[in-house]
């Protein structure tokens, strides 16, 4: 699986980078001819169910499996005595915060549950159907605990989830850099304002799922999983441990993927036992997340709260900023949970010189789905946080918000800049390249924003309704590391074969990759190039997608096996022909002599060359790239809205997204990135909200209560991309892509909302912007006066 | 997210429907779109033994005008086709104009007007239009028709007065009056979803001008939809302006015991419910809101 050829769009078409090329991944997808893990059947298939906690907090009692095992169709339950022996704690993958350790999970709950969704055990029957038929004869005895459901009762620590930390405190910190007491001892202007960014999540519309089977006889791999995506080689070795198998006994292998965002492909608890259940059953056995499950088990992320201070001069120079965070961990430690509270504080500063900073982190553990990351993790959370502020800082000055940021704003000439050590597992941060201002000022323009401003300003309150506009300013990292692994082989038949590391969840990578192997190769043509992905036996080692890495990480290694592939087949082919090297190259899919007229032969063909080689080793090249740093994405967002104040309902009536992504390999992707992101934020803003009642219960359990974006909402976004700073920090000069679209929604429509209603004296703080929360800020608010 | 298994029939005529419900009664449930009963299944919040589909039920779909210029709709009428149906645009015009806030085309093809009165969801439109137009419900068993106005249909959430073998055959909606308007207006948090509240009104003008009648719904206030007589008797007596219609709102909002839920407080659909009454008021002031009759 996996593999896929691009399409044939003829010969002599170089260079592809920078070509809005139709993906190559649209015909399949669209035919409905993808293959989804819940499209693949395997020969004498069983089903498994997760058995999980009805309750928020409670201890586990007695559990009797008799009736349940008596009904007809069920093969086999197992639960938490069963796997004791391999009952090793997930492990971290990212954000390694000193104290999170103690929280990891288990793959099924250990003597306590400790949110709803915590699975307890696994039903295997001959279908699903039957599974959650019999589901109700398992007789768990749970003796109830007082749920804790915020992060003010989790500090308190009267009821304690796990009590050998002995303390729902699960790290704290500080982050400095610079005098933050005599910055804000200097300042003219200071304000404080507490901010809380609400719980929603990625909702990729494919749930998880997987398929496992075993053959302990099986000579090359024992362990088959279908379904892996994001961090395939990762989870293998961390399955490989918790199994106690070697790592080449197992095979994942990659099928479509319907979304990801961050969620999707992270080590759960199911990630161990599906296989598991395959050893124990002697059967393949499948797994589909239903939607109810995927709300209550797949991570959560964004809740936090947030006291941010800003510190200006009079002439409303950036002095100092100091935060305090308080982050919902929810019950466990997850792969990368710590990542959203710990870049939160890291991107405070965003893209402005600040004299000083100041951040504290702490991450409470509460009796909810355990946090994880979600596409621009922490920065939608803090860039609402900080933009707003700013924003109430500008009006309190009498500065417009353009005037304010611009004055801040890090200039193109101090690049790269340092911010400083505000993440405490990674080095100091280094902004790479970026002309900051130049990108605000793109946005202003744009939007005329100063004219709207003074346009919906002039205009007050019509009809019942109110307009805004309002601003968000961000910088966003990309390019993680570590490395990422290429190969490229030359087929008998003179094509070329792709292998990377990378993994596809839809962004279109099938299509990128094979523009930039084609640039790397002097034009080998687009449809003579096959890309294989996500595939642990096809490429020894690779790390995946995520943080921005696909193209920037995933795509140099491409550039640089495709640059020494190339180079490669110019020296055999000077060797078979008694050419010299320098008289020769490889150019639209063929060896030619350098400055052939075109439409003369070529010295020899892919095919010609292929068929002479004496060692396959010869058609093939292996590079890893590994940058030195990330890369720095900045942009802006732009917002008009409508507010109808009488029903609190928020219209977008335009939306503008301006973003520096360095390199774009595909304008078209690029853009659909912008767009795709921006529907996701400005859906979070105003729709996405995991709910929770007092006990521990979440009430948004279906697409009924947990509201997504659909297409009929926000029609009205643009996006603006820019290729003004290339990253130095790769050979594409790339920068990620995918999450600038996002980052900025909460801050420009909080800032856009609020700027609607002030004069009403609405100052929002806290998201989202449902109706029923505007039109109760709109009650208890209390109008400035008429001067406004 | 699975159903429990479940005996199945498909029923080909009304007479074998009824008799497969009464015999079913105790255990069986009809099914019509499937839209709302589906999920139910799926979610386990209903576990009936038998199901009966009445999609392919002869004679059970279809919209048609009565002797009276009244409006007949079937029970398996699907929604989509009460949109489009331009009789139904000429005979009842507030039940062309609320279609399109009914869920999205894709539901609306499979949904009906039988289902959607039966399950009465309290924030679904069709009981509110049914209750704002005064229409009748024919309910049919094996011992025949028995018509129940929808004033008396409606008794709670997702209760209604069909016993456990009858079947919501048909919607009798009465003619509509020369110089009657209508008016439509809800609050729901994305196009297509059910509202957190709503409000239809019809208002007959004599030939001066006058407000000789008026009915106002409002929906997703409250258990089931309600008529606000007080209301519609205040408009009656003082006319329609500017300040009755906000006043309808305020009576509305005083008559109502809305609660919290998910989507919005119980404050919240009580100030909003105003908001709604008065703006379907409103629209009663434009000619476009008249049935082609007037
Ligand atoms: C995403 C989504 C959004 C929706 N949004 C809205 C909305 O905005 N407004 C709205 O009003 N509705 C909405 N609906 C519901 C939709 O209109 C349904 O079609 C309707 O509620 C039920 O009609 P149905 O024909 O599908 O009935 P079914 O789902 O088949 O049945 C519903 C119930 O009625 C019973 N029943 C069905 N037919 C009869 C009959 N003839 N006699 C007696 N009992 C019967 C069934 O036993 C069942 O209990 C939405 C549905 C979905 C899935």
């Amino acid at each position: 699986m996996s593999s896929h050829k691009s399409h044939d769009i003829g010969a002599g078409t170089a260079p592809l980078i920078g070509r809005s090329l139709q993906r190559v991944e649209d015909a399949r997808f669209v035919t409905g001819t993808g293959t989804f893990i819940d499209d693949m059947k395997v020969e004498n298939m069983v089903h498994a169910l997760v058995v999980r906690s009805p309750h928020a907090h409670a201890r586990i009692g007695a559990i009797d499996t008799t009736e349940l095992l008596a009904h007809p169709g069920i093969i086999d339950v197992f639960t938490t005595a069963d796997i004791a022996e391999y009952a090793a704690e997930i492990p971290l993958r990212l954000a390694p915060l000193v104290g999170y350790e103690r929280y990891l999970q288990r793959p099924f709950a250990v003597d306590k549950v400790l949110y709803v969704g915590d699975p307890v055990a696994v039903i295997v029957a001959d279908s699903r159907y039957i599974a959650e038929d019999a589901q109700d004869l398992l007789m768990i005895d749970y003796e109830i605990l007082p749920a804790v459901t915020d992060v003010h009762a989790s500090a308190k620590n009267e009821s304690i989830l796990n009590e050998k930390a002995g303390t729902n405190v699960a790290f704290s910190y500080r982050v400095s850099e610079g005098d933050i007491e005599a910055a804000f001892a200097a300042a003219d202007y200071t304000r404080k304002e507490s901010f809380y960014c609400h719980r929603h999540s990625g909702v990729p519309l494919e749930t998880r799922g997987m398929i496992a089977s075993y053959d302990a006889t099986a000579t090359d791999h024992k362990l088959k999983v279908w379904g892996a995506t994001k961090v395939p080689w990762f989870n293998r070795r961390a399955l490989a441990k918790m199994l106690r198998m070697e790592e080449a006994d197992i095979r994942f292998v990659e099928t479509d993927v319907g979304g990801a965002f961050g969620i999707r492909g992270e080590f759960y608890p199911e990630d161990f036992l599906i296989p598991f259940a395959t050893m124990r059953v002697k059967r393949p056995v499948k797994w589909i997340e239903d939607r109810r499950e995927h709300l209550m088990a797949a991570n959560h992320s964004r809740e936090m709260e947030c006291d941010l201070e800003i510190a200006l001069s009079k002439d409303g120079d950036f002095l100092g900023l100091r935060g305090v965070f308080r982050a919902d961990m929810g019950a466990y430690a997850r792969t990368n949970g710590g990542v959203p509270p710990a870049k939160a504080a890291q991107f405070a500063p965003g893209p402005y010189r600040v004299g000083a900073v100041q951040m504290d982190v702490a991450g409470l553990m509460t009796n909810k789905t355990p946090i994880g990351t979600y596409r621009g993790p922490g920065r939608y959370e803090v860039n609402f946080f900080r933009e707003r502020l700013l924003d109430l800082a500008a009006a309190d000055l009498g500065i417009s918000p353009v005037a304010l940021r611009m004055k801040n704003l890090i200039p193109a000439d101090m690049m790269p800049y340092t911010t400083g050590k505000l993440c405490p597992y990674e080095e100091p941060v280094q902004y790479d390249q970026g002309d900051y201002p130049g990108t605000l000022a793109k946005i202003a323009e744009a939007f005329d924003f100063d004219r709207m401003k003074a346009k919906v300003e002039a205009c007050g309150q019509k009809n019942g309704k109110r307009q805004g506009v309002g601003l968000a300013v961000f910088v966003e990292s990309g390019g993680a590391g570590p490395s990422e692994t290429a190969r490229i082989e030359v087929t008998p038949t003179g094509k070329i074969e792709v292998f990377t590391g990378v993994t596809a969840q839809g962004q279109g990578h099938e299509t990128v990759l094979a523009q930039i192997c084609s640039d790397g190769m002097g034009g080998v043509p687009f449809g003579d190039i096959s890309i294989f992905h996500g595939d642990t036996d096809k490429l020894e080692w690779g790390f995946g997608t995520y943080h921005g890495r696909g193209v920037t990480v995933g795509g140099s290694a491409i550039l640089l096996t495709a640059r020494k592939l190339a180079a490669q087949l110019v020296a055999m082919a000077a060797r078979r022909t008694n050419l010299g090297i320098e008289e020769l190259e490889l150019k639209d899919g063929a060896i030619r002599k350098k400055g052939a007229a075109p439409g003369e032969p070529p010295v020899m063909t892919l095919e010609a060359l292929a068929a002479s080689a004496d060692d396959p080793a010869e058609l093939k090249a292996v590079e890893k790239f590994a940058p030195a740093n990330r890369t720095y994405t900045s942009g802006a967002h732009a917002a008009h809205v409508e507010v109808d104040v009488e029903t609190g309902k928020v219209e977008v009536l335009r939306y503008l997204i301006v973003e520096d992504v360095g390199r774009c390999i595909n304008p078209a992707l690029v853009h659909g990135q912008a767009i795709g992101g921006a529907v996701q934020g400005i859906g979070a803003t105003f729709l996405d909200e995991l709910v929770y009642d007092a006990e521990g219960q979440l009430l948004t359990g279906s697409f009924a209560d947990y509201l997504m974006a659909t297409s009929n909402e926000f029609p009205e976004i643009e996006a603006i991309t820019l290729e003004t700073s290339l990253s130095t920090l790769n050979p594409l000069g790339a920068k990620g892509a995918g999450e600038g679209g996002i980052v900025g929604a909460g801050g420009a429509l909080a800032n856009a909302v609020s700027h609607a209603l002030g004069p009403l004296g609405v100052n929002v703080t806290s998201l989202p912007l449902n109706p029923n929360n505007v039109l109760r800020m709109i009650r208890q608010a209390t109008p400035r006066q008429a001067a406004e | 997210m699975k159903p429990p298994p479940f005996a199945y029939f498909a029923p080909r005529s009304l007479d074998e429907a009824v008799k497969l419900i009464d015999e079913h009664q105790d255990d069986g449930k009809l099914l019509s779109g499937g839209q709302s009963f589906v999920p139910v299944l799926s979610l386990r919040l209903a576990s009936p033994a038998t199901i009966i589909d009445l999609n392919r039920v002869e004679g059970l779909g279809g919209a048609s005008e009565m002797p009276d210029g009244g409006l007949r709709v079937r029970g398996l009428t699907r929604h989509r086709e009460i949109e489009l149906s331009p009789l139904v645009a000429r005979l009842n015009p507030l039940l062309t104009g609320t279609m399109p806030h009914v869920a999205h085309v894709q539901i609306r093809n499979r949904g009906t007007t039988g289902g959607s009165c039966s399950h009465a969801d309290p924030a679904a439109e069709m009981p509110a239009i049914a209750l704002t137009c005064d229409a009748d419900f024919v309910l049919t068993s094996v011992t025949g028709e028995r018509v129940v106005p929808a004033g008396e249909f409606f008794q709670g959430v997702f209760t209604t007065a069909l016993e456990a073998n009858e079947i919501l055959t048909e919607i009798r909606y009465p003619a509509w009056p020369k110089g009657r308007r209508w008016g439509f207006e809800e609050m729901a948090r994305r196009r297509g979803d059910f509202a957190i509240v709503g409000s239809a009104v019809l208002v007959d003008f004599d030939e001066a001008g006058r407000c000789g009648a008026a009915k106002i719904t409002i929906f997703g206030a409250g258990d089931i939809p309600l008529r606000i007589a007080e209301a519609e008797e205040m408009l009656v007596a003082k006319g329609l302006t500017p300040e009755t219609m906000r006043e309808a709102g305020r009576i509305t909002s005083a008559a109502i015991e809305p609660r919290d839920d998910l989507h919005a407080s119980a404050d919240y659909r009580r100030d909003v419910s105003a908001v709604m009454v008065r703006r379907a008021l409103e629209q009663t002031a434009s000619p476009l809101r008249t049935g082609v009759a007037a």
